[in-house]
């Protein structure tokens, strides 16, 4: 029997983020991961480092996290690029909402502002004809997140952390965990699991949503900015059974990174055709220059969704010494770091720099 | 747009050919599909200069003349698979393929172990630098080092000799014991004989060396010359070009696509088929190197078989089952005598590139034990090639197999993903095929 202050199940971004934040608490950490360190969602994301600013509560974790990344943006694993983000507009109406967003994110200190339609095309020559204009957040940057997980597993190793790799939870104790291994792990416990959550804790609602990317040769100085449609968050947030967006990604490397898809209730993980082509085909009306282009590779994963879009990251009620931080979506790269922090925090009975009501897991079980 | 064949075959090398011909005589509507313009696969390549060898002429017109009813499919790149269509890629955009039954006949690549410098201008695989020379591409006058493994470095030198390359020598790495050893089993293949025989008289005074590998290439802005280790001595061998080739590797990747299982006993994975060629899914048959390397001759005999199998003529497919046997075993004579020296496993370094797509190191991959951790640490095998080649060479040298192909099978225009028409799923019937 192993005793610990912590126990983290799950090393994605997000259980990699919450190890690494509770080793420099000084609290004696176990991993436990049961395929490659940032394998699972981690590794099928853009890494996109982007505030959404439709939800005031998701908005204020995800600038409270972004905050935290600008530690990271020297960091060689990081492969932090600073390209910016260009959200975009089809039309009029489109244009419309765009002084709303941009006073909302720059009251939470996101630094956005309106761009016509001459300065968009300045920007992203690449991009349609008929735009109408666009709003670009030029601080916003990606990372290459599986990477980083190892960083942040690494980092806390350093600081005494034991990683049980290729490992999984199999059953949840009081102040306990079995592993598959039979081997018991005593300490409180932190499900940071995503989509493997309803298995050890069915009684808060999680599905995971399917999405598809796909990767291009490299064609660098092609497309600067990450660059998105406006419409984006009504794919993002709305419950459709199945959405697309334009959603395409310069990486450092030149390649192109095109997404986007959402798809409730798919379990398997293959790339479905239907969908690859109608996520193309929507983004080939925002930039027809994709269409010339060579497509390396596509894949897909799943998304931890709740029901409110919001992570789950706090206690769980009723359950002493059990913990969760998952369900961030498509947004669990942007808020790891802030996550990581707040659930810390709360851990150790500290004041959490941002209100944590939005995000308590009681919220679904009352 | 979508066409559909009773029998489609993929791949227009000496199996293909023989499936899409046996396919045709029972009267089926037959497709036969390629990625290049000409028929003949790698190892009856037209040649710009010398023009298509006479027995790949004969069996291009066999399968492709004016009076067989066989469509042939120049050009079509099959970049994806689903239940029982295909999507290729064209110079004209995407185009699907349906079909009744299958023969995949997709052959095998050249297998390129690393060494410090082979990644230098110059260097280049033994096969691929026959298939330039052939194409065009001057050779005159250079000097060139062969080397590696197995009968194709004397096609290659005899080829690069036509077209007017200096060959310095060929260096195969298998002992002079173990090349006695061949060739005196080879009078069990008379046909083998007479091109051995052919390749020597072409290449009489060429300096063939047993036992004897490059273990470096050297150069600044391309390859200047060779050290090249022959039993316990070292030489330099000064150079223009180097040819170097290991064996081949059998490309499986759209029977894995399609779900057929796949023999992984060895260093990398073989469609499984039993002695029909038949695969482990239904209506889909496999035929020559995909299916393990054995040579010209087995993939010819196992074309017809497939054919013959996908046309429905079990009859004439199994009168066909002793040649086969006796051809297959030619295969296992070439992997027993022309097996690796695991030195040639040891001669890449730590700062040695292994993925040249993403410039990743061998030392960058030390602790990994699986393609994908890997992959995602080191983007290893992350680029154009998605790990065709430096996959492929990690898996020989027992780091670890290389991950499954994914989406598309080669990089394809992203208008040919967003093009290709949307397949509904058919039901898959059980067809006749063994459990």
């Amino acid at each position: 029997m192993s005793r610990y202050d912590l126990i983290v199940a799950g090393a994605g971004i997000v259980g990699a983020s919450c190890a690494n934040e509770a080793s420099i608490a000084g609290l004696r950490v176990a991993i436990v991961e049961p395929g490659p360190v940032g394998g699972g969602a981690t590794a099928c994301s853009m890494g996109h480092l982007v505030a959404m600013d439709d939800d005031p509560a998701e908005l204020a974790l995800a600038r409270y996290s972004l905050r935290r990344w600008e530690a990271f943006a020297h960091l060689a694993e990081a492969e932090f690029s600073r390209c910016g983000t260009l959200w975009v507009a089809r039309n009029d109406g489109e244009v419309a909402g765009i002084a709303a967003r941009v006073a909302r994110l720059n009251a939470a200190g996101g630094e956005a502002h309106a761009v016509d339609a001459r300065t968009l095309y300045e920007l992203e020559p690449a991009l349609a004809a008929g735009l109408a204009g666009g709003m670009l957040v030029p601080a916003e940057a990606v990372v290459y997140p599986p990477r980083v997980a190892q960083h942040l597993v690494r980092c806390a190793q350093q600081r005494g952390a034991r990683l049980h790799a290729g490992r999984s939870v199999r059953r949840l104790g009081r102040a306990s965990v079995t592993l598959d291994d039979g081997s018991l792990l005593t300490g409180p416990v932190l499900l940071a699991t995503g989509c493997a959550l309803p298995r050890l804790l069915p009684q808060l609602p999680l599905r995971p949503r399917k999405g598809h990317l796909l990767i291009t040769e490299r064609y660098p100085g092609l497309l600067r900015h990450q660059v998105l449609e406006l419409g984006y968050a009504d794919s993002a947030h709305g419950d459709a059974a199945s959405s697309v967006a334009f959603n395409v990604q310069p990486r450092p490397t030149g390649q192109l990174l095109v997404g986007s898809s959402r798809e409730f209730d798919v379990e398997d993980p293959a790339v479905s055709p239907a969908m690859l082509q109608r996520m193309l085909r929507h983004a080939f009306r925002f930039m027809p220059a994709l269409r010339q282009l060579q497509g390396l590779r596509a894949w897909t994963g799943l998304r931890p969704a709740t029901p409110d879009g919001r992570p789950y990251l706090g206690a769980v009620p009723g359950h002493p010494d059990l913990w969760v931080a998952a369900g961030h979506e498509g947004l669990g790269v942007t808020t790891a770091l802030g996550s990581a922090r707040l659930l810390i925090d709360l851990l150790l009975g500290h004041a959490p720099a941002i209100d944590p009501a939005p995000y308590s897991p009681a919220r679904v079980l009352a | 747009m979508t066409e559909h064949y009773d029998v489609l075959v993929v791949g227009a090398g000496p199996a293909g050919l023989a499936a899409a011909q046996a396919a045709a005589s029972h009267g089926a509507r037959v497709g036969l599909v390629d990625a290049q313009a000409r028929q003949g696969g790698q190892v009856w390549r037209h040649d710009a200069v010398h023009g298509t060898p006479r027995a790949a002429s004969r069996a291009i017109n066999a399968s492709v003349g004016t009076r067989v009813p066989v469509t042939w499919l120049a050009r079509h790149q099959v970049i994806a698979a689903q239940s029982q269509r295909l999507c290729a890629e064209t110079p004209l955009g995407a185009v699907e393929l349906s079909f009744g039954r299958l023969v995949i006949a997709t052959g095998a690549r050249e297998l390129l172990l690393p060494f410090p410098g082979w990644t230098l201008p110059g260097v280049t695989g033994a096969g691929g630098l026959q298939a330039l020379a052939k194409q065009g591409w001057p050779v005159r006058g250079k000097r060139v080092v062969v080397a590696g493994s197995g009968p194709l470095l004397w096609a290659a030198a005899a080829s690069l000799r036509r077209h007017g390359a200096r060959v310095l020598g060929i260096h195969e790495q298998a002992s002079a014991a173990a090349m006695r050893a061949f060739a005196l089993q080879l009078w069990r293949w008379p046909g083998r004989v007479a091109q051995a025989l052919q390749l020597r008289a072409a290449l009489h005074d060429v300096a063939h060396h047993c036992g004897s590998f490059v273990r470096r290439a050297d150069g600044d802005a391309a390859v200047t010359s060779v050290q090249v280790t022959s039993g316990g001595t070292s030489m330099r061998v000064d150079c223009d070009l180097l040819a170097v080739g290991h064996g081949l590797v059998p490309n499986v990747a759209l029977a894995g696509m399609l779900g057929c299982a796949m023999d992984r006993d060895g260093a990398h994975p073989v469609v499984q088929v039993d002695e029909l060629l038949r695969t482990s899914v239904a209506n889909i048959h496999a035929a020559g190197e995909s299916c393990g390397i054995a040579g010209l001759s087995a993939a010819r005999i196992e074309g017809r078989i497939a054919g013959h199998m996908a046309a429905g003529a079990t009859a004439a497919a199994t009168s066909l089952l002793r040649q086969r046997r006796h051809a297959r075993r030619f295969g296992e004579l070439l992997e027993r005598h022309f097996a690796l020296d695991p030195r040639l496993y040891a001669l890449a370094e730590h700062d040695t590139i292994i993925c040249r797509c993403e410039d990743v190191t061998l030392g960058a991959l030390d602790g990994y034990t699986d393609a994908r951790t890997a992959r995602l640490a080191t983007r290893c095998g992350m680029g154009a090639c998605q790990g065709r080649v430096c996959g492929t060479a990690l898996a020989q040298m027992g780091r670890f197999p290389r991950s499954d192909c994914r989406l598309p099978i080669f990089p394809a225009r992203l208008a040919t993903l967003a093009d290709r028409a949307s397949p509904p799923l058919p039901s898959r019937d059980s067809g006749d095929n063994h459990p």
